[in-house]
């Protein structure tokens, strides 16, 4: 069940509306659905995550219905309808990087943060959670964090010590 | 030396620069085809080549493109399939972010040879790095006359452009690929109608994998005959092997089809061999959907000759005793791993990744994600094992999409090959929390007799 959370309403950036335009017109005329996905992503590295408010708009935008854009929401894994940490962590948990050390590296993180998987920590950075293969399975341990989706390679414990302790620094 | 078609130039500083990948010879494929060649000669390399599509299924690319259909006043499209998420591959990431104008290049003169105005690179949206590195590489040929209007002066206009996914390993499957590019939920379509009939926005449209798209620009370059020359029968050319598990030098290779499984795993020149000087216990050799295959039947066939890196060779011996090329995803797991805990791995994802609309995917991966979670946990009965495999040969072929078929088969060949190892997770239920089955039998050769017992 898809539960959209209730927010503010949003305003989205005149910066965001261009990139919107821009997206609608690699499509033939009439079928400006097709910039939905690539614009979900554009408002969530915006705002860091889907309100239900911001979703409404890009409704609005499309003009087609909000539930055309919740339903696509809550299909994909890579948007998130509820906020996150500033940074989250998203650590590839599939089977060819389990034998090489990604569920050490998922406790090792667990630990760390001090929180569960999903979990936001109390000070708003970070969040973590394990996804399905990234497609780098030969230099595993892999994780990813958005919104550019930054790739870190071959992880190990130190190497996410290192990594958390420069987050913190930003 | 190996020839090497799509990565010969990897190591050359600035290959994912338009003027560098010029420098190596790159566009002359495009220059040959859009002026010296009709799209219809375009198509006849390719078939001559004996290209086979490289994103799983293996159908001849040229044969596909001669299937589009071609109304009068319609348009049709190219989509390229870059959403790689089989687990086990990595070789499309490696190529776009290393060479990204292989790709564009292919773009180019297949859009060419199918009649595309408009074409579409569906990457999957948590390749963003990759993203940006297509969209610059686009701009680059663009601003160099290869992309836009008039291309090279030839009459022939095409624009290009880079569409991000969600996140959905569905998306991969070419129907759900295109409703997801037209701003949907990846959900597959029934088909027929083949996308070929009506694909994109109900148009025409040809859906090939990365690998398959490049491939087409040596072989325009030299010719579909020279193609043949490499690789072996109908497995023409060469393939990118994504290498992943525990193995000494994990990463992608080009190999030329043909090549013996045993060098691939062991010589120098490729892996290298097994990591920490380990034996060798089982692979899955064509991504997480294909059967995994103990020690012993990876090396050699039933019959004893040697297993070949080839389209007939990996699945000679149907399922009982082979495998399949699939994605080109090779996963080496060394004695220490433990084949239940992987085989409830690949289910959990399966299960996380159907789409939903069929009950016997939806339901029967969620039953035996939850079955294999028990028996891996120490919970397992003895019955929970013949269960799988029950439930595994419900889903298989009676789903829309070949996604079923993906999640039956690693669970039915691992109980296969490794049933000793499913009871004594049973038997010892605390024993096998602490220490793992180990190799066991799996490295010796096996009798002929013996692996032709279920299927
Ligand atoms: C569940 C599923 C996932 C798939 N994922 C991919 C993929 O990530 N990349 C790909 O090229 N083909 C994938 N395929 C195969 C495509 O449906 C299609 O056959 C392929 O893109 C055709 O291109 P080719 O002929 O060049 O191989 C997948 C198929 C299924 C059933
Ligand atoms: S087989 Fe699974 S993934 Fe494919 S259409 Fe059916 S439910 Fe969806
Ligand atoms: S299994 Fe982790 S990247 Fe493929």
């Amino acid at each position: 069940m898809l539960k959209v959370e209730e927010q503010q309403p949003v305003e989205f950036s005149p910066a965001l509306i261009t990139k919107f335009d821009e997206i609608s017109s690699r499509y033939p005329e009439g079928k400006q659905k097709s910039a939905l996905l690539p614009m979900l992503h554009e408002v969530q590295a915006e705002l860091g995550w889907l309100s239900a408010a911001a979703m409404d708009k890009v409704a609005d935008y499309l003009k087609i219905e909000p539930i055309e854009v919740y339903e696509v929401a809550s299909f994909y894994s890579m948007y998130f309808l509820k906020p996150q940490g500033k940074y989250t962590l998203e650590v590839c948990r599939t089977g060819p990087c389990c034998l090489v050390g990604a569920e050490k590296v998922m406790d090792h993180i667990e630990q760390t943060l001090g929180v569960k998987e999903g979990e936001v920590t109390a000070d708003g950075l970070f969040s973590w959670r394990g996804v399905e293969c990234l497609a780098a399975c030969g230099f595993g341990p892999v994780l990813q964090i958005g919104p550019e989706y930054t790739f870190y390679e071959n992880l190990d414990e130190q190497k996410v010590d290192t990594l958390i302790a420069e987050l913190r620094k930003k | 030396m190996a020839r090497k078609l799509l990565l010969e130039h990897i190591n050359v500083p600035g290959i994912n620069t338009l003027d560098v990948y010029r420098q190596k010879g790159g566009y002359r494929a495009v220059e040959k085809a859009l002026k010296t060649l009709t799209p219809d000669e375009v198509v006849e390399e390719v078939k001559k080549s004996g290209l086979r599509g490289r994103g799983g299924a293996g159908f001849p690319t040229g044969m596909k493109w001669s299937f589009l259909a071609k109304p009068e006043g319609v348009a049709r499209y190219l989509v390229c399939n870059a959403d790689e998420s089989e687990p086990g591959t990595f070789k499309d990431r490696y190529l776009m972010t290393y060479i990204p104008h292989a790709l564009i290049e292919g773009m180019i003169v297949a859009s060419y040879a199918l009649g595309a105005k408009t074409s579409y690179i569906y990457v999957r949206g948590e390749m963003m790095p990759q993203i940006r590195i297509l969209e610059r590489a686009i701009a680059e040929a663009k601003a160099a006359g290869f992309l836009g209007k008039n291309i090279l002066g030839t009459g022939y206009d095409l624009e290009l452009y880079v569409q991000p996914g969600g996140g959905a390993y569905i998306c991969g499957e070419e129907t759900a690929l295109l409703e997801s590019l037209e701003g949907k939920r990846g959900n597959p379509r029934i088909k027929p109608p083949f996308p070929a009939i009506a694909g994109l926005y109900g148009c025409p449209t040809v859906v090939n994998n990365v690998e398959s798209i490049a491939a087409v620009v040596p072989i325009i370059n030299d010719g579909g005959d020279e193609y043949t020359k490499i690789g072996i029968g109908r497995s023409t050319g060469t393939k990118l092997i994504s290498a992943s598990g525990n193995l000494v030098k994990p990463g992608v290779y080009e190999i030329e089809l043909g090549l013996p499984v045993e060098e691939f795993i062991y010589s120098d020149e490729y892996c290298g061999g097994i990591a920490n000087g380990k034996r060798l216990k089982a692979t899955v050799a064509g991504g997480s959907s294909v059967p995994v295959l103990p020690a012993n039947l990876t090396l050699k066939l039933a019959n004893g000759e040697p297993r070949l890196m080839s389209y007939e060779s990996l699945s000679e011996g149907g399922f009982a005793t082979g495998t399949m090329m699939g994605s080109g995803g090779f996963i080496a797991f060394d004695e220490d791993q433990c084949i239940v805990r992987n085989t409830w791995n690949f289910s959990r994802f399966y299960h996380h990744e159907s789409c939903g609309q069929c009950s016997p995917c939806r339901e029967g991966t969620g039953w035996m994600e939850k079955v294999l979670h028990r028996i891996e946990h120490g919970h397992g009965k003895m019955s929970d094992i013949d269960l799988l495999v029950d439930v595994s040969r419900k889903i298989e072929g009676n789903t829309i999409c070949p996604l079923g078929d993906a999640a039956a088969w690693p669970v039915a060949s691992a109980i296969r090959h490794f049933r000793d190892e499913f009871e004594w997770h049973v038997r010892e239920p605390l024993k096998s929390q602490e220490t793992n089955y180990g190799i066991a039998k799996y490295a010796e050769p096996i009798a002929k007799a013996e692996v032709t017992t279920d299927n």
